[in-house]
């Protein structure tokens, strides 16, 4: 069983909040990405279509509706780089092409030693900072290709 | 520009997040003076109609008569349910998450309020998965409002009882439909929902529900507090009160601007946000999100309100301001719009589902410079079978509404495109670094 105790302990008090533990899914599929690898392997699927009480295809039609939930394994540090209108007018593509170089990583892939995970993004909702970008779920705005690859550099390995 | 601000008038101080910084502030004073006099709920809704407040989240219902929509409690025992759209995710919009994290509390006040009027048994806030902060802020405020009483059962020893309850989303623009929503908010794909039924029918898990956008809520302990006749002296006659700018795109300053409704958008551009950048002059520029199209310089004089911005063939949207200046493209950022609502699209509805993918390929083929002229009537075919009113919900209006404003206010940059086989004048942009607002 791929679901600890802890978890499982969680997603009780998550349902409690509903009058229908299936409401509980989606924030516990973000709990069992934080804390069991950053992705949501078929193993985990499995296991939380058992504790929901659904089939696994229902678990992964849901998750896979969604952005935020990886379906493969993803880098150790996720940059996503927002290519929407208010970025876009300010640069978000050369920000994303200095990303992509620093990091070795296509946009939409994991860089060859595991390290990192690019991806461009819709609008996050940070425009009167454009252009932006969120690394590890930090929102990093006011940019410019040198300030990323400052932000990328601090980075552990 | 000098006028009477109170949306953001609390967030100057460090602590404004907190209770101990609401409550100096003479946060909840609105709520608990309902609670101690027993305000009949339905009064509380009619001040709230007679105020003249719009739904600040695209829409522009009007929050008071939504509200009535709400099924009698008598004769309804059904349980019943608030969903807040903090799922803020119209490109250009940046405004309620300066409300959330800044002023959490001033959400929740306006949450138990609307609770005692509509007889709520809970309240869901539904944050976008990415406000990571807007999340913590607002739960750390729900715990401290729970600590004191203002939240949970028997409300400072009244037997008003009331939860909110926070809900994390996990990516997708869809999901701030309001049905897409509630589809997501019971653990499904954000898949909208047909109308009708209505939510105030049937709407979480089948109950009476209504859906109200963050900035909306947090306008109503003010209005509660200071009279619907104040709010009404504040902005235009059809659009009452203040809103949240975001401007951005290529101005000076970009930011979370509090303006009165029925600002011309160029005092806005000018006063508030420093002007076009670098002195350049205006391309084109988006009234209230993306989905409300490109309009021309000529109407920058236009009152960002409701009426005013229908008059010019647009909308007020979320009232966000993206700015193009002289060296952008128009059809460019259609294009980036385009991949956008391509990649949003929820599949349910042939048209938009097959619609968007079209108008991005063709916008596409214009912009690398392979457009035919006969493309430009293929735009204006394919919105026209996609809106308005033929699908589930707006999304494919969203997507034909911008494609329209680009061929009836910019048709001389399409048909350059297509005769010149691409843009000369557009230049690779350097971003600048720029001020926090």
């Amino acid at each position: 069983m791929v679901l600890t105790d802890a978890l499982k302990a969680e997603f009780t008090e998550l349902a409690s909040h509903y009058p229908e533990r299936r409401a509980a899914l989606i924030p516990a599929l973000h709990r069992c990405q934080e804390e069991l690898g950053g992705w949501l392997s078929p193993e985990i699927i499995e296991a939380m279509a058992e504790w929901f009480e659904m089939e696994p295809v229902e678990v992964f039609s849901v998750a896979s509706f969604y952005p935020m939930f990886f379906l493969r394994p993803v880098g150790k540090h996720i940059v996503s780089v927002c290519r929407n209108i208010s970025c876009d007018l300010r640069g978000s593509q050369e920000l994303l092409d200095r990303v992509c170089q620093v990091t070795g990583a296509k946009a939409g892939a994991n860089s060859e030693d595991g390290r990192f995970y690019v991806e461009h993004v819709e609008c996050q909702g940070s425009c009167a900072n454009a252009p932006m970008m969120v690394v590890d779920g930090i929102y990093h705005g006011d940019l410019c290709p040198e300030k990323a690859e400052q932000i990328l550099g601090g980075l552990d390995r | 520009m000098s006028h009477e601000t109170y949306l953001l008038s609390r967030i100057e101080r460090g602590d404004s997040h907190t209770l101990a910084g609401y409550e100096a502030q003479g946060g909840y004073a609105a709520f608990k003076k309902i609670l101690s006099e027993g305000t009949p709920p339905k009064d509380v809704t009619e001040v709230v109609k007679e105020s003249g407040l719009r739904g600040r989240g695209g829409a522009g219902f009007p929050t008071g008569l939504k509200w009535s929509f709400m099924p009698d409690q008598e004769r309804d025992s059904r349980t019943r349910y608030m969903a807040v759209n903090a799922d803020e995710s119209e490109p250009g919009t940046c405004k309620d998450r300066v409300l959330m994290e800044r002023d959490p509390h001033g959400l929740l006040e306006g949450c138990l309020i609307a609770a005692w009027a509509m007889s709520l048994h809970g309240v869901y806030i539904y944050v976008r998965g990415e406000y990571r902060l807007s999340y913590r802020r607002l739960d750390e405020a729900i715990q401290e409002a729970r600590a004191a009483g203002l939240i949970g059962k028997n409300i400072q020893g009244t037997d008003f009882s009331c939860e909110i309850h926070m809900h994390k989303g996990a990516g997708a623009y869809i999901c701030g439909e309001e049905t897409g929503l509630m589809e997501s908010l019971e653990g499904k794909r954000g898949h909208p929902r047909p109308k009708p039924p209505f939510p105030a029918g049937f709407g979480l898990w089948g109950q009476p529900t209504t859906v109200n956008n963050v900035e909306s809520i947090f306008n109503v302990p003010f209005i509660l507090e200071r009279g619907a006749d104040w709010f009404k002296a504040m902005g235009s006659e059809k659009s009452s009160g203040n809103f949240l700018c975001c401007i951005s795109g290529h101005v000076e300053k970009p930011g979370v601007y509090e303006v009165a409704l029925g600002t011309p958008a160029s005092t806005i551009l000018n006063e508030y946000a420093g002007g076009v950048w670098h002195g350049h002059n205006l391309r084109a520029w988006i009234p209230g999100g993306s989905s409300t199209g490109f309009l021309r310089p000529e109407v920058i004089d236009t009152p960002m309100d409701h009426d005013s911005l229908k008059e010019v063939g647009s909308m007020f949207g979320t009232g966000s301001m993206i700015i193009l200046d002289q060296t952008a493209s128009v059809v460019h950022s259609a294009l980036v719009l385009m991949d956008f609502y391509e990649h949003e699209s929820c599949g349910q509805c042939s048209q938009c589902r097959e619609g968007t993918q079209w108008l991005a390929q063709v916008f596409q083929r214009i912009h690398d410079g392979q457009g035919r002229m006969e493309d430009i009537d293929l735009l204006s075919d394919i919105s026209n079978g996609m809106a308005p009113g033929k699908t589930i919900c707006a999304l494919a209006d969203a997507a034909a509404i911008p494609t329209h404003s680009v061929i009836r206010n910019f048709r001389d940059e399409l048909v350059e495109y297509v005769q010149a086989g691409g843009h000369t004048a557009v230049s690779k942009k350097r971003a600048l670094p720029m001020e926090t607002v």
